[in-house]
């Protein structure tokens, strides 16, 4: 099996499904000649044409629209979005359009927005956003967010296949620094389903994305204090996979949710609102959110470093709650 | 215009009941069917809802007092238009002055336990007493693992002695209400003294009131429950996947003993003088046992229900009787009972009857033992079923009919579960 980066199962994902289904296509900023801000796309254009792999103007809204009505006709897009902070500018397609029609006429819409997302990489507040919550507050969306390289390809594979409009959320910090064994062939992950990173039985830390790294960190050290922790990655944002996160909290009794989004409205409120709705007699401590602050991404480096929940920060929380 | 609160009847034979604790204080407004107070008697704790929305003028009955059913604990004054307006000034001056009021509602004995959700509700289906469990967590929380370090001690030796066979902590209903933990008493001189709970002085003047009035006599049958416990083996999974219920025996046995009550109708029936009284419902009572005592909640007109209705009715009535969540109706009015003591492994008892009813059946554990079966011995799952019969009513032949056609549905069980 081959070793491919993060990036690289991305690309090679959507180039099988190209090649596997003639209505899939691309279309986003500087996605073909230049291969795409961090070159997700390169090569695309050269195997499948300037009909298949198109450039665009810079308007997320233009992009996104065509991409809708691409989709109602019959073809399968994949729109890119050069970083997912811009994502907002084609807003109104995205959550008055691509969610609804759907639910409106019976119209399938199966569309792929995907982009880098996330921090880590001294971007600014302008290209560092986890910015997921906006679409899983959205009915009609599917929200996607991969932490390994396997998954990342088993997962835009399994989205390009859905008959919904799916947010797909790559973390850019992952990009180039996670590698995985990725098979050369065909597979999806399918999506509302998560994935038990690592067992443990004092406590659970629920993530997604690029915490979830951070959590198999903090996890490996608490081991060596005697604290048993398991790690589940929600890998689907929305829909999220209720059973799989119960079980971990039935089995370990303590839960910390784990994002790095900020923390008023992000997913761990909506977790621990679900967890203590239906386990609360299964709940041996509170529930914990470690998340970060409520502030945009800050650009100093030093700054961002405390912005961004760390191995240091989970391991802190891990105690006290373990402890409790 | 007043309205008298008074200390509700919370079953047939309650005199008394004990106030707990008032959740209003005088001068509160209430509202209809709001929680006004907590008693305790006899038969159930319960909150007891406000008959009327007003001002709590005067309380007549203080916390821990122990007052005769009917007695008027309260009073509460309908608020005319003008009053209403008036009332927020001296609620506000109340607040303003915590100092004065708090002591009042502070005053309870021991400290606070801290503990989770999930270890209240282990110590609930385990029936341990949290004051007896030390918490290593924070601040000396009681932490999932202090109470299972604990119940694991425990039911270590316990084990051996209460299940035989394996099968009679499953076969028990209410294997979830665990009964009385074993007590423990400081000896500070030669004896130790300790006033009857109200709850066990009622109990004592019951039993004693119902060897008094009837003439008991028991008689032993045994049941080979072979197809039950396959039936239940078979579908337990099934039945809890879909109707999020345990398949237990009790329905089983409760089922059963309808059937044979609707045969011989003189075991639903009570003496009023020179009569007899037959009843038209089968209010079908179940004998729990609890940490304080014993609690017989009823299954009302059980005779109308299926196998599922049943089974839906024990459950709930296990689940409020555990939750003191019983309300007077749930106690009163039963026409027959079933006993469970083999729960924890006792072979038969013979039950007392609970007046005025005429008969109790009590189910022993189901153990596997050896039988003779074709002039073979063989394994087979038994249980034993003891009746008790009221002889002023029933001879011994009718109740040996009833036991013979109880046995019968039992070992040939035919009814669907699902």
């Amino acid at each position: 099996m081959a070793i491919l980066t993060y990036l690289e199962a991305i690309r090679q994902g959507i180039w099988e499904e190209m090649e596997r289904d003639a209505s899939v296509f691309l279309l986003g900023e500087d996605i073909a000649a230049y291969g795409g801000a961090f070159k997700v796309t390169a090569g695309l254009l050269e195997r499948f044409g300037d009909e298949r792999v198109i450039d665009t103007p810079i308007s997320e809204s233009a992009i996104v629209g065509a991409a809708v009505g691409a989709a109602l006709m019959g073809m399968r897009p994949v729109a890119e979005m050069q970083f997912m902070d811009f994502i907002s500018c084609g807003f109104d397609q995205i959550v008055n359009m691509a969610a609804k029609i759907h639910y409106r006429w019976g119209a399938r819409v199966p569309l792929v927005i995907r982009g880098p997302a996330g921090a880590g990489v001294h971007g600014g507040p302008f290209h560092s956003q986890s910015n997921e919550m906006w679409f899983v507050h959205t009915p009609g969306l599917k929200v996607v967010v991969p932490a390994t390289a396997y998954d990342a390809k088993g997962l835009i594979k399994a989205s390009i296949r859905d008959d919904n409009p799916v947010i797909f959320f790559e973390h850019k910090y992952l990009y180039r620094r996670v590698k995985d064994e990725v098979p050369e062939e065909d597979y999806v992950v399918p999506l509302g389903k998560a994935a038990v990173r690592r067992e443990g039985s004092d406590l659970a830390i629920i993530t997604y994305g690029a915490m979830v790294r951070t959590a198999l960190e903090a996890a490996g050290q608490l081991m060596t204090e005697g604290i048993s922790v398991e790690v589940v990655d929600l890998r689907t944002l929305l829909p999220y996979d209720e059973q799989c996160i119960l079980a971990s909290v039935r089995k370990c009794s303590k839960v910390m949710l784990l994002h790095e989004d900020t923390r008023i409205g992000g997913m761990a409120g909506e977790l621990a609102a679900m967890i203590t709705e239906k386990a609360f007699e299964d709940l041996d401590g509170p529930v914990v959110r470690v998340t970060a602050p409520d502030t945009p991404v800050p650009f100093s480096p030093p700054l961002e470093d405390y912005f961004l929940p760390g191995v240091q920060k989970v391991v802190e929380a891990a105690r006290k709650l373990a402890a409790y | 215009m007043p309205t008298n609160v008074v200390m509700p009847q919370m079953g047939e034979s309650v005199a008394e009941g004990t106030i707990i604790k008032w959740l209003k204080k005088a001068g509160d407004r209430v509202e209809r069917d709001e929680p006004l107070f907590e008693i305790t008697t006899d038969k159930v704790d319960a909150e007891i809802p406000s008959p009327a929305t007003g001002v709590l003028s005067k309380i007549l009955a203080s916390e821990n007092e122990t007052v005769a059913v009917n007695t008027v604990v309260a009073v509460i004054e309908r608020e005319g238009p003008a009053e209403a307006q008036a009332k927020p000034s001296p609620a506000r001056i109340e607040s303003e002055v915590p100092a004065q009021t708090a002591p009042e509602r502070t005053p309870r004995p021991g400290k606070k336990i801290r503990s989770s959700p999930l270890v209240r509700r282990i110590a609930r289906e385990h029936n341990v007493d949290l004051n007896h469990i030390q918490g290593t967590g924070l601040g000396g929380r009681i932490s999932k693992k202090d109470i299972l370090t604990f119940l694991a001690r425990k039911t270590a030796p316990e084990s051996e002695v209460v299940v035989p066979a394996g099968i009679a902590a499953e076969a028990a209903g209410f294997s979830i209400v665990r009964g009385p933990a074993p007590e423990h008493i400081e000896f500070t001189g030669p004896t130790h003294i300790v006033p009857m709970t109200p709850i066990r002085r009622q109990i004592a003047e019951h039993m004693l009131a119902s060897k008094k009035t009837s003439a008991h006599v028991t008689t032993v049958f045994e049941a080979e429950m072979t197809k039950i416990v396959t039936v239940r083996e078979r579908m337990a999974e099934e039945f809890e996947r879909s109707e999020g219920l345990k398949l237990t025996y009790t329905p089983f046995f409760v089922q059963a003993a309808i059937e044979a009550i609707k045969c011989f109708p003189i075991f639903n029936s009570s003496i009023e003088g020179t009569n007899i009284v037959y009843k038209r419902a089968i209010n079908f009572g179940i004998a729990v046992a609890l940490e304080t005592g014993l609690i017989v909640p009823v299954i009302k007109h059980a005779e109308e229900k299926n196998f599922l209705g049943i089974a839906r009715a024990i459950q709930d009535l296990a689940d409020r009787a555990r939750s003191k969540r019983l309300s007077v109706e749930d106690v009163q009015e039963g026409t027959f009972t079933l006993t469970n003591p083999g729960v924890f492994g006792s072979l038969f008892g013979t039950p007392i009857i609970h007046q005025p009813q005429v008969a109790i059946l009590g189910v022993g554990a189901i153990e596997k033992r050896p039988v003779v079966r074709n002039d073979a011995i063989a394994i087979r799952p038994m249980a034993y079923l003891a009746l008790t019969f009221d002889h002023r009513v029933i001879d011994g032949a009718v109740a040996d009919q009833f036991m013979a056609y109880l046995k019968d549905r039992l070992e040939n069980w035919q009814e669907p579960v699902l």
